[in-house]
Order: C-alpha cells, then structure tokens, then sequence
C-alpha cells in the first residue's frame, strides 16, 4: 500500500506546486501527530521518574522491598502496595481466564448469527460501566454480604490444614478477594474479544478435518484450534492482567486500605493505585514524591507486561500471515 | 480417575487421532464433551450476572434520586442532608470530555493516516503502532499524575481547571481512537485510491476527499467509544481537575468537577443522602456512556449495512 504510485509521469509535470507542498505539508502534519504517541509517551515516563527521584534518592532499593510506609517518619516502602497489586490481579484472572475463554468459545463455536452477536454486544455492554459504578456498587452493596460468604468459606475450608493460609479468618468484607472478584469481570470483556479474535483466525477447513475424523468438539477443539491460538491467548491474558494492575477507582473503594503482606485473601490490603487515588490529593513535600514513585513502578510494571503482551500476539498474527 | 485410566501401555490423555483405535473410550469422550459444553454456556450465564445485578442496582437506587431537581441543582455544601443536585458534575463531564475529544479524535485520525497511508511498514511506523498499542495499557491514574506533576502544580503550575482534566483524558483517548481508525483506514478498498490516484490528485487529496470520507461512518464509531471510555473515568480527573459546587462551562478558568469524580467522593460518606446522590450520579453517567455506546453502534451498523 505504501509503495503504490509513488513515481509515474503524470505525478510531477502536471502538478501544481502548491499542490506539491499541500501533500508535503500534510504528510508532515500526519507525521507529527503519530510522533505525538512517542513524545507523550517519554514525557509520561520522563516527568514522573524526575519528580519521583526525591523519593527514590531517600529511600534507595528500600522503595521496593522494604515495607514500612510513613509519610509522617519520612518512610515509604511500598512492598505491600506492590504485593496488593499483584494479588488482586491474580485473583482476577484466576476467575477471569476460565469464564472469558469459556465465552469466547461459546461465540465461536456454539453461538451462530443473532445469538453470537447478541452475546458480543452484551459482554462488551460490561466494559463500558465505568470503573466508578463498579466500585460503587461493590462498595455499598458487595462488601455486607460477601463477607458472611467468606466467613463460612473460613469456617470450613479456613479449617483445612493447608487451605488455612489462603482461606483462614479473621475475615473482611473489604479485601484483596473483593477487589480480585471486581477486577474479574471488568477485564473479562477484554480477555474475552481478544482470545476470540484469536480464535477466529483458525481456518474451518482445519476444524472440519478433526470433525470429519470423528472427534468431537472438545477434541476438535485441542486438536485444532488450541495449539494455534496459545499465544494469542497468552497475549489476552496478559493484557488483561496489564488492565487489571492499573484499575484505580474500584479496587480503592473495596481492597479494604491497609498496607500488609499476608497470604490470607479474606483480609484488607492496598494496592498502588489505590494508594496514589486515596492520598495523593493531601501529600506534600517528600510523600507527593514518593506517591508519584509508586505511579511511575506501576507504569514500569504494566509497561513491560503490555509490551510483552503485544509482542507475543505481533508473532503469533504474524504467523498466521496477519499484518 | 480410576475409571478413565486407559489400559496400561496406551498414551494417557487423547493424542491426536487416538480416539479413532480406541472405541472403548467413546462415554468418557461424550461425557468430556459434554463438560466442555457445560462450561462454555455456563461462562455465559455466569458473566451475565454481574452485568445484571449491577445495572439493575444503579436503575433502581438511581431512578429513586433522579428528579428534575437532581439534575439542575447546584452540589450542596452539607451533602449529610438530601437536597441539591449534580448539576455541575453533569456539566463537568460533558465539557471536559468535549474538549479531551476535540483534541484526541482530530490528531488521533492524523496519526492514522500517517499510519496507514504514508507510513506502512517503515519502522518509524511500526514503532508508532506498537508504542500506540503500549500506550493503551498505561493506567489511567498514571496520565492523572502526570498532568497533575507537569501542569497543575509543579512544571507549569497552572493550578486545576477542566482543561488539565482533559488534558489527562485526551492522553488515553489517543491511542484508542488512533488504533480504530487505522483499522477502519485499512478496510477502506485501495481501488478507490487508484482511482483518486488516476484522476491526478495527490495523495493528500486522495486521504481528504476519498479515504476519509469512505472511512467515516467506522471512525465516527471507533472515536464514540473512546469518547464513552473517558466520560466514565475518574482517576485521571481526581488531581487535575479541582472540585466545584457551582456549575463551570469554562475549561480553562477555574476547578471543575465530574459525574464520575462526585461518586468517589459521596459514596464514600457515612451518610444515606451521600450515597443516595452517588447512585443518582452513576444512573446519570451509565446512561451518557451507554448513549455514546448506542450511537456508536448505531453509525457502525449503518456502515456495515451501506458496505454491504
């Protein structure tokens, strides 16, 4: 496409020059704007890195790895933060992943004409509730209820040698499970489109010749499509984990606020985003810094997962013969 | 487990074409079969449940709140009692999207263009595509930093007003209306660009009165959506906007607030007036998003429909 035309004899003789400079002008203009990704993207990483350096200067390698956050004593180890993080977004994709390729099959293999679409739209319905109602709604109405849930859970499975690590009490209504279960269905939608338009770059040529050799659905479906789709998945669920760790406003109103390393997911913990939302509005001096410093780990981090996420995907388009 | 353990010596679990010499295997074949089909249709219903239980809980306790009052009230100082309204945040949201859109969707369609009619498969291009991709993903809260760091209070300390608002909102809506439109730009048929082309116009010529044209239904909707995406945004509003009881159409003076920014800072109150208010807010954000969405849509059928 982008060799088509360039030369020929009646581009030139015929042309107006200020035709010439029209399409040198506007072509320059096209190309400043796609720098602009660029250039933005450097003055996002840029700018909070150098106001955060204060907060990294005082604190060194302790900023990661130690976990003692006082704005008040000047301390700021955000480990916990960063481990609240992580959690929430492993909880959310442990629920998210099954259901997503679970529906993402179901539209492509089940599902045909007006019930196909009708799913697509009604699952892409759920990723345009803004992050505040979902956090509203879990807040208000979520917290009360499940936490009567996860106290029979403890109860019970809390009792199980083993399970009592992730399961025991004391249990809260606001916790690293709420936030994951939250986070769960809003990246479904994502996880969902993206491991489906993998799918659908399956030939039904191949899928016909597992069906015609008498397999079923399901042994179709591991025969032909899942070794062809792996990394686009992948790339799915790492964009939906990328998603997951930079969700703000929800996981604030529901992960319960308290900054602790503790393997129990019924109890409150904070996650970086969440930190940065509740207190960055207040902090002054040294703790703005280091509160910008949690946003620029959070970039780093979510950076290098989408990154990852897009080349994995990039190679396995590419290898379809996609561009 | 014991009862589906193949004898001894046959591959464990089905390897390609082995069910074919294995007849004895065809209950434990239809009743895997099954499951997987259980599974599939459960993920549906499953995922329907929030959606509904959600929505219904925004419809119910917001249609309770709503009133005419509500919507053209100014936000009250005591927000412990019922009474005011959310006036301003209406306004807030609408102008600041507005102005996020009007500076994200114009560059946006440049960059693609630059994207899919000059630049191809140069390096530079590809580079732009991925960092615009990687872009996508950078956290909302993190673009609310970082206007908040350049432009409210350190760099060029211009303090809050809508304008940084959009400002954080048009950094995310770029990459997204960037990357729809490159998309729709791509569907565009190149025979009609000959076409142009054989007519003698330049390539300029060709984008503005042939490509873009042709294109514009699938913009249209690409950039709709991105306009619902950020109208529901909170965090990169929290710093960058201020907050105001009193309706300001201004971007560039003074505080502003937002739909989405009230219901953070109500639903968090002790008190039933200040949650009832957020859920009227979040009736009243749910209905613009889903408004863009349907028109989005809408634009996109006709598109699809004129295409056929």
């Amino acid at each position: 496409m982008a060799e088509r035309l360039e030369t020929g004899p009646m581009r030139t003789g015929s042309m107006k020059t200020g035709d010439v400079w029209g399409d040198r002008a506007f072509r320059a203009v096209a190309l400043a704007a796609g720098l602009l990704v660029l250039v933005a993207l450097a003055l996002i990483a840029g700018v909070t890195t150098a106001k955060a350096m204060p907060a990294f200067r005082h604190e060194g390698v302790g900023f990661v790895t130690t976990n003692d956050w006082d704005p008040n004593k000047d301390q700021f180890g955000a480990l916990a933060f960063i481990y609240g993080t992580l959690v929430a977004s492993a909880i959310a994709l442990v629920f998210a992943v099954p259901l997503s390729f679970g529906i993402a099959l179901f539209t492509t293999e089940i599902a045909k004409g007006r019930l196909r679409s009708l799913v697509t739209s009604v699952i892409d319905l759920l990723a345009t509730i803004p992050s505040v109602v979902y956090g509203l709604w879990a807040f208000l109405v979520l917290t009360g209820p499940i936490k009567g849930v996860y106290q029979a859970i403890a109860d019970t499975l809390g009792q199980v040698p083993g399970f009592a690590a992730l399961f025991g009490g004391p249990v809260s209504g606001a916790a690293f499970m709420t936030a994951g279960l939250i986070l769960a269905v809003m990246i479904t939608p994502i996880i969902t489109s993206l491991s489906r338009e993998a799918m659908l770059t399956v030939a039904q040529d191949d899928k016909n010749a597992a069906l015609a050799m008498g397999a079923t659905r399901w042994e179709m479906l591991r025969v032909a499509v899942f070794p062809r789709v792996r990394s686009g998945l992948t790339g799915a669920v790492m964009l939906g984990l990328g998603r997951a760790m930079g969700e703000t406003i929800a996981v604030a109103f529901v992960i319960g606020s308290n900054a602790q390393i503790t393997s129990k997911l019924f109890q409150p913990g904070d996650s970086m985003a969440s930190v940065i939302a509740h207190n960055f509005g207040e902090a002054t001096g040294l703790a703005r810094s280091a509160l910008i410093g949690l946003g620029v780990v959070l970039f780093a981090i979510t950076i290098a997962v989408n990154m990852a996420a897009r080349l994995v995907t990039r190679r396995s388009a590419r290898a379809l013969g996609a561009r | 487990m014991t009862i589906t353990t193949p004898r001894a010596g046959s591959p464990v679990g089905p390897e390609p074409g082995s069910w074919i010499l294995e007849p004895h295997m065809s209950r434990r074949r239809r009743v895997v079969n099954s499951l997987a089909t259980a599974w599939m249709v459960g993920a549906v219903l499953f995922a329907l449940v929030p959606l509904v239980v959600i929505v219904g809980y925004v419809v119910v306790r917001g249609a309770g709140v709503i009133d005419l009052g509500f919507l053209t009230g100014d936000i009250p100082i005591v927000t412990q009692f019922a009474g005011g309204g959310i006036a301003p945040a209406i306004v807030g949201t609408l102008v600041i999207t507005a102005t996020a859109a009007c500076m994200a969707i114009p560059l946006g369609i440049l960059a693609a263009v630059y994207l899919n009619e000059y630049g191809g498969q140069k390096p530079l291009a590809r580079l732009i595509r991925f960092m615009a991709d990687v872009m996508t993903g950078v956290p909302s809260i993190v673009m609310g930093l970082f206007v908040a760091t350049i432009w409210v209070s350190g760099g060029l300390r211009l303090g809050y007003s809508g304008f940084a608002g959009s400002l954080a909102l048009a950094a995310l809506m770029l990459p997204i209306v960037i990357r729809s439109t490159e998309e729709m730009l791509r569907l565009v048929p190149d025979d009609i660009r000959q076409a142009s082309d054989a007519l003698g116009a330049r390539r300029w010529r060709t984008v503005m009165s042939v490509t873009l044209p042709a294109a514009l239904p699938g913009i249209v909707s690409g950039a709709m959506l991105a306009v619902a995406r950020a109208a529901g945004e909170t965090a990169p509003l929290l710093f960058t906007i201020g907050i105001t009881r009193k309706a300001n159409w201004n971007p560039f003076e003074g505080t502003n607030t937002a739909l989405s920014q009230e219901i953070w800072n109500n639903a968090q109150q002790p008190f039933v007036a200040a949650q009832d208010r957020a859920w009227g807010a979040a009736l009243t954000l749910i209905v613009l998003v889903f408004a863009c969405t349907i028109v989005a849509r809408a634009v996109a059928a006709r598109f699809s429909m004129a295409r056929r």
